[in-house]
């Protein structure tokens, strides 16, 4: 059986990737709505940070072949 | 529509739009958030139909669970969009008392469950509590038992139900009844597919979106409002005549506090009774823990819960505060209370209740990409208190109900098939209750109505059970009916005559959180006392058939062998020493 953990990865790296580029749409393409602290630009680092979490959750928990 | 305080809040008219009421749009990349998850989910019911195929498969996940899978799962199952909405709601309207519930009545329940509890429940092979009230009272305390904990969880499920409802209405905009079936479906779907094991893997993913999703709220508002010390700042400044930020200090009396509540209430109601109930009999959150691998995961388990829950309040009850900090102006709410919103709404204006802080806050930081996220983490909220709630609701059903007073002698694969139809059932069932929800003064409050009905005299049988070898089973049959309905007594009693909260909750001034906290704690003493009184004039049952069931009956394995570190008795001294730590900063 697939280990839980590498479900979570796959989903944190597909949702790392949309944040991270929606941060990027943002960073270049200023909505008009304005958030407060927009400028920290949460959904890029934010996106990034699942990223990295969801390959490594991918990386450690992958199925393996036995012997 | 008007809009509550628009004009005063320069993020507001970028949040609000004026001619629906909804708090913002999700766009293109946060529907597609929202729609992964919920093939994730379904796409994981339907990888784990293979792996259930018996009734241990299906109704205790084979018995299979890492100490750290069903820690998680058994802390996710407890934290539903009812417990996100609400206790930040909570926070936003009592302060950082709110977090009691999150530390005293919580973490000595959970250790006291790892340490004291879990050993009988594992060791007597029991599938659920009422099974294990079945082996030590007999039959009459088990259906008893049974029926109460169905009854409580399809309206619990209902109101978790309801809690979700109001998130995707407040914010999206979306039909309430939409959203209740759909996400209903949803859990049914995956739940009637893997049963327990399905529900505990996507607890444990839903665990990690609810963190991920709701903990930007966090820590972008505490940059907002400076720090912590700049939070609290601006709390005191809103409202200087009225304490927020301090745990115990102001618990000496019921007036000095806006919860209206003193220190015995808290400790006693909501610390030995309320929180030792919930924790350590409700089978919602039993059932995860009893499902370990091995006796040593199983008492592991809540201490990982317990070191977890710790945290919670960092994305709960911070942004309740946050939302005091950050939303009000000196001396005004801009949030007020359920029931002014509803009756505010009859009139066509829109006022945002309490329990709506957490989706406002999401609104005022997160932009495209993160509100997906965060709404994901609500729902994830909502589907993993829902599936908690249902996956137990079909145990306690098939084993409890119709396995012991239907049909004795059915083949497993009939109860398995039964404990299906049961979760399409109790989602169904649920639904219906959802509509009671909208009729409550607070969903919390709600809450604690039925934990102190059915919880707080479930904890006093099942701890003289454990503890007591002289308890007899009409002692237990009596005692847990007798609190029950005392409970229901004292309710009615205060619904009647308002006045009398002030012999419940021995003030004047309790308010009605308080009167829930003293409730219980009467409800359990009447149990305790009628149980004591009973068993003394019935007779007991010999030692023999109480092994594996009672202290001082039962060979409790020795860990002795084992490196202090794997110990959980080492693990609970850990989560003992920072719990009394967080205490005495937030003093």
């Amino acid at each position: 059986m697939l280990s839980i953990w590498f479900f979570i990865g796959i989903l944190l790296l597909i949702y790392g990737v949309l944040i991270f580029g929606s941060g990027l749409y943002e960073y270049y393409n200023p909505p008009a709505e304005h958030k407060v602290l927009a400028e920290l630009h949460a959904g890029i680092w934010w996106g990034a940070l699942l990223f990295a979490l969801g390959a490594i959750y991918i990386l450690k928990f992958r199925p393996r072949r036995n012997g | 529509m008007l809009v509550q305080a628009i004009t005063s809040f320069g993020w507001a008219p970028a949040l609000f739009l004026q001619t629906s009421g909804r708090l913002l749009q999700l766009s293109g990349v946060d529907i597609a958030i929202v729609a992964i998850y919920f093939l994730a989910v379904l796409g994981i019911g339907f990888y784990l139909k293979s792996y259930t195929k018996t009734g241990e498969d299906f109704f205790m996940a084979g018995r299979e669970m890492t100490a750290w899978v069903a820690g998680l799962s058994f802390l996710a199952a407890n934290l539903g969009s009812l417990e996100l909405m609400g206790w930040a709601g909570n926070a936003y309207q009592y302060g950082i008392l709110a977090a009691h519930w999150y530390w005293v009545g919580a973490i000595p329940a959970m250790l006291f469950l790892a340490i004291v509890m879990i050993p009988f429940y594992y060791i007597s092979k029991t599938h659920s509590v009422p099974g294990y009230l079945k082996l030590r009272f007999g039959e009459p305390a088990r259906a008893l038992s049974a029926i109460s904990f169905g009854f409580m969880t399809v309206l619990m499920s209902g109101i978790n139900m309801y809690a979700m409802a109001v998130v995707l209405k407040v914010v999206l905009g979306w039909d309430i009844y939409f959203s209740i079936w759909v996400s209903s479906i949803t859990v049914a779907l995956y739940v009637t597919l893997g049963g327990l094991l399905s529900a505990i893997f996507n607890e444990v993913l839903q665990f990690v979106l609810i963190w991920l999703g709701a903990l930007l709220i966090s820590i972008i508002g505490l940059i907002e409002a400076g720090g912590w010390s700049g939070m609290v700042a601006r709390i005191h400044r809103n409202f200087p005549q009225q304490d927020f930020t301090h745990l115990w200090s102001t618990l000496g009396s019921f007036q000095d506090n806006p919860m209206g509540i003193n220190w015995v209430g808290i400790v006693f109601g909501l610390g030995a009774v309320i929180s030792m109930g919930y924790w350590t009999t409700d089978f919602l959150v039993v059932q995860r823990v009893i499902s370990a691998k091995d006796l040593r995961s199983a008492k592991l388990a809540p201490l990982i819960g317990a070191a977890f829950k710790m945290c919670v309040p960092f994305i709960v009850i911070l942004p309740g505060l946050l939302g005091l900090a950050m939303l009000d102006t000196p001396g005004h709410h801009f949030l007020v209370a359920g029931d002014v919103a509803t009756a505010a709404l009859e009139k066509g204006q829109v006022l945002h209740s309490y329990d709506e802080v957490l989706p406002i806050m999401l609104a005022r930081y997160c932009g495209p990409g993160l509100m997906g996220l965060g709404i994901t983490a609500l729902i994830a909220g909502f589907m993993s208190g829902m599936a908690g709630n249902v996956s137990a609701f079909a145990t306690v059903w098939t084993y409890d109900i119709y396995r012991a007073m239907i049909r004795k002698d059915a083949t497993d694969q009939h109860y398995v098939t039964m404990g299906r139809w049961c979760t399409i059932g109790g989602v169904l069932v649920s639904i219906g209750t959802a509509y009671l929800a909208l009729h409550s003064h607070s969903i919390m409050d709600y809450v604690q109505e039925l934990f102190s009905f059915f919880i707080a005299p479930l904890f006093g049988t099942v701890l003289l059970g454990m503890l007591w070898k002289r308890a007899t089973g009409p002692g237990g049959f009596w005692g847990l009916l007798s609190g029950t309905f005392s409970a229901i007594g004292m309710w009615v009693w205060v619904k009647n005559t308002p006045s009398a909260i002030q012999y419940i909750a021995l003030s004047p001034y309790a308010k009605p959180m308080a009167e829930n906290m003293f409730r219980a704690l009467w409800s359990a003493m009447v149990c305790v006392i009628v149980t004591v009184a009973v068993s003394l004039v019935t007779k007991p049952r010999p030692d023999s058939e109480l092994v594996g069931l009672v202290y001082g009956c039962t060979e409790i394995p020795s860990e002795g062998h084992l490196p202090l570190w794997q110990r959980p008795i080492f693990w609970a001294g850990v989560v003992s020493a920072i719990f009394v730590i967080i205490q005495i900063i937030f003093w």
